[in-house]
C-alpha cells in the first residue's frame, strides 16, 4: 500500500507551477480513458458469467495434463497441477475484483461518514478522529494487514475487512478536507440562514460535493487494493488455496518460471491492467474534480 | 523553534502510546491463544491452563498490557518462544540487511530519476516528456512482486547474469554481497523513480523560468552546466525531503521482496514469524517497525518546519 501513499503524496507535490502541455494532455487522457474503462468492463462481464462459459473448473487438478500448452480443450494451456489456466484467470479476476472493490467501499463508507462529520462540527470530535488516523496511519499498511490475517486466519471475508478497515483513515482525511473547504462557502450559509437542519446540510448540500472526489479517490482505492491482495496472496497470506486469486497464480507461477513462465506472465498482465485501468481513470476523474489549475 | 519543536514532541506521546495499544491489541484481543500455538500437540487443558499461568495470561488484560509496556520501555520485548532469541537480538540481526536494501533501492531509484526528470523539464510538453511521464504513471500500477517475477525471469532465468536468491553478508564478500542485491533493489527501485521523477520534474520546471537562468544563459554557459550546476541545486529542495521520506515507506515493498529473493531481512522475519505463528516476535516486530515509522514521520515534519516557516507558525 505504498503505491496509495506514493499516488497520493504525487497528486499533492506534483502540481506543477506551469505546465504547457494542459491542453494536449487532456485530449490524449480521453481516448486512454476510454480505453480503460473499456477493459475494466471487459474484466467486470468475464468475472460475472465466468460460471456460465463453457470452461473447465477452475479447481480441477489433472496431474498427468500438468503445464500443457495451448489446446480447444484449455484454450491457455493449464497450471503446475494441471488446472485449466484461462478458467483460473476469469475466477481469479472474480476473487481479485471482490477483494479490490469491497474493501474501499468499507473504507468509503466509515472513512467518509467520519471525515465528513469531523470536517463540518471540528471541536473535540475533530482532533479526535484525527488522531485515530494518525495512528492507523503510523503502522506501515502491509505489515499491518499480514500481522492482522495472521491472527483471525485467512479467508476471503477476513481479508476484505482488514483491507476496509486500512482504508478508512486515507478516504477520512479526502472527506474531512473537501468538508472543511466548501463549509465557509456561501451556499452552506445560505442553508443555515433558512433553518436547515445539520443532517439535511450534510446530506443535500455538502454531500453531492464530497462525493465526486471520493469516488475518484475510491477508484485510486480499488487499485491500490488489488495490488495488496495481490501481494499477500503471492506471499501465502490472502486468499486461502485452492481459489484462484491473480496473486495466488502469480505465486505459484514462480516456481516454474524457468519452463513455464506464462503461468506467472498472464496473471500479472491481468493485474497490471486493471490495476492501470482504474489508476487512470481515478486519476482522470481526481484532475476534473480539483480545482487547481494545471492539475492534470 | 524550539517551542514548536517542544509541542510536537508533546504530541508524539499520546501517538506513541495510542500504536503501542494497537499493536498489544492486535496481538491479545484476537482469536488464538499464545499458549495453545506454544504447546502445540501437547496442548492438554492442563498445561495450557499451567502455561497461562506463567506467562501471566490468566491476568486481566488492561494489567498485561500495563507490564508489557513496562517491559518494553525497560528495553525488554520478550523473546521468540522458538528459537529463545530476544526480539531485540532478532532485530539488530536483521536491520541492517533491510536497510543496506533500502538505500541501495533509493540511490538506483535516483540515478534513474534524476536524468530522466531533467530531460523532462528541458522540452516540458515535448515528445520525451510525454512519453516518460506516461511510462512513470504505467510503472506506478506495476506492483513490487510483479517487477520481480519479470527480473528474475531476465536476469536469472534467461541471462544468468545474477543470482535470483541468496545473501553475502558484506565483510565476507562484498561483490557477491552487491550482486546478491541488485535484483532485489532494482526491484523496488522501479517503483521509487516515477515518484522521485514526477516530483523533480515539475520543481526543475519551476525553476527554468527563472530570471537568474535565463541570466545563465545570456552569459553564454554551457546547456549542461546550466541544467545540472544552476538549476538542479535549488530544485531538488523537495527531492530530498521525498527521498527521506521514501527510503523509510520502503518497508512495505521491503518486507515483499526480501521474502522472494531470500534476504535475511526484518521482512523476512516478520513473515517467517506469520507463518510459525511467532507471536512475540511479531508483535515486537510490528511494535518496533512502527515505533521508527512514527518517528521518522516527525523528523520529515521538523526538516518541512525547519525549510518552511509557515509551517512553524501554523499558517501552511
Amino acid at each position: 500500500m505504498a503505491v496509495l501513499d506514493a499516488t497520493l503524496d504525487t497528486g499533492l507535490i506534483a502540481v506543477p507551477a506551469a505546465e504547457p502541455a494542459t491542453s494536449r494532455t487532456r485530449r490524449r487522457a480521453g481516448t486512454l480513458f476510454w480505453i480503460a474503462l473499456a477493459w475494466i468492463g471487459l474484466v467486470v462481464v468475464a468475472a460475472a458469467v465466468a460460471n456460465l462459459l463453457p470452461i473447465p473448473s477452475p479447481t480441477d487438478i489433472d496431474m498427468l495434463g500438468r503445464r500443457a500448452g495451448p489446446s480447444g480443450e484449455h484454450w491457455l494451456g493449464t497450471d503446475g497441477l494441471g488446472r485449466d489456466e484461462f478458467s483460473r484467470l476469469l475466477f481469479g479476476a472474480r476473487i481479485s475484483l471482490g477483494v479490490g472493490v469491497l474493501a474501499p467501499i468499507i473504507g468509503l463508507a466509515f472513512g467518509g461518514t467520519l471525515g465528513m462529520l469531523a470536517g463540518y462540527f471540528r471541536g473535540r470530535f475533530e482532533t479526535l478522529v484525527a488522531g485515530g488516523v494518525d495512528v492507523v496511519l503510523a503502522f506501515p499498511p502491509l505489515v499491518l494487514a499480514m500481522a492482522v490475517t495472521a491472527y483471525l486466519g485467512q479467508s476471503i471475508p477476513n481479508l476484505i475487512l482488514v483491507l476496509g478497515f486500512l482504508g478508512i483513515p486515507a478516504f477520512t482525511r479526502v472527506a474531512r478536507a473537501a468538508t472543511l473547504s466548501l463549509t465557509p462557502r456561501e451556499f452552506v450559509t445560505a442553508a443555515r440562514a433558512i433553518g436547515a437542519s445539520h443532517a439535511r446540510i450534510l446530506l443535500r448540500e455538502l454531500l453531492p460535493n464530497v462525493a465526486l472526489p471520493l469516488m475518484a479517490f475510491f477508484l485510486l482505492g480499488v487499485a491500490v487494493t488489488i495490488v495488496v491482495e495481490g501481494a499477500l496472496s503471492f506471499l501465502g497470506l490472502g486468499v486461502p488455496p485452492p481459489a484462484p486469486s491473480w496473486g495466488i497464480m502469480i505465486g505459484e507461477g514462480r516456481e516454474s518460471l524457468d519452463v513455464a513462465p506464462m503461468l506467472a506472465f498472464l496473471p500479472a498482465i491481468a493485474m497490471f491492467l486493471t490495476v492501470l485501468a482504474f489508476n487512470l481513470i481515478g486519476d482522470t476523474l481526481r484532475a476534473l474534480t480539483d480545482p487547481r489549475p494545471g492539475a492534470l | 523553534m524550539a517551542g514548536f519543536l517542544s509541542r510536537r514532541l508533546l504530541g508524539l506521546l499520546p501517538v506513541l502510546l495510542a500504536v503501542s495499544l494497537l499493536t498489544f491489541a492486535i496481538a491479545s484481543l484476537l482469536p488464538g491463544d499464545l499458549a495453545y500455538v506454544v504447546l502445540g500437540d501437547q496442548a492438554t487443558p492442563e498445561n495450557v491452563a499451567a502455561l497461562r499461568h506463567d506467562m501471566g495470561l490468566d491476568q486481566p488484560i488492561a494489567w498485561r498490557y500495563l507490564l508489557w509496556l513496562g517491559h518494553v520501555l525497560e528495553g525488554d520485548l520478550g523473546r521468540s518462544f522458538r528459537t529463545g532469541q530476544t526480539v531485540l537480538t532478532a532485530v539488530t540481526e536483521r536491520l541492517p540487511v533491510s536497510l543496506q536494501l533500502m538505500v541501495v533501492a533509493e540511490a538506483i531509484g535516483l540515478l534513474i530519476g534524476i536524468p530522466i526528470a531533467i530531460l523532462c523539464a528541458v522540452r516540458a510538453g515535448g515528445a520525451f516528456d510525454r512519453f516518460m511521464t506516461g511510462t512513470a504513471f504505467s510503472m506506478l500500477s506495476v506492483p513490487s512482486f510483479l517487477s520481480a517475477i519479470l527480473l528474475i525471469y531476465l536476469f536469472a532465468v534467461e541471462l544468468h547474469w545474477l543470482p535470483a536468491t541468496g545473501y553475502t553478508p558484506f565483510l565476507e564478500d562484498p561483490i557477491d554481497n552487491l550482486r546478491g542485491f541488485l535484483l532485489p533493489a532494482f526491484t523496488l527501485a522501479l517503483g521509487e523513480w516515477p515518484v522521485l521523477m514526477r516530483v523533480l520534474r515539475s520543481d526543475m520546471i519551476a525553476t527554468l523560468q527563472e530570471d537568474y537562468i535565463a541570466m545563465a544563459k545570456a552569459k553564454g554557459l554551457r546547456p549542461a552546466r546550466i541544467l545540472w550546476v544552476h538549476a538542479l541545486k535549488p530544485s531538488s529542495l523537495t527531492l530530498v525531503t521525498v527521498t527521506g521520506i521514501n527510503i523509510g515507506r520502503l518497508i512495505g515493498g521491503a518486507v515483499i521482496v526480501e521474502s522472494i529473493f531470500a534476504l535475511p531481512g526484518l521482512g523476512r522475519l516478520l513473515i517467517n514469524a506469520i507463518y510459525t505463528r511467532d507471536l512475540i516476535i511479531l508483535q515486537g516486530v510490528v511494535l518496533l517497525v512502527a515505533t521508527g515509522f512514527v518517528l521518522m514521520n516527525f523528523l520529515v515534519d521538523m526538516m518541512y518546519a525547519a525549510l518552511d516557516p509557515r509551517i512553524r507558525h501554523g499558517r501552511a
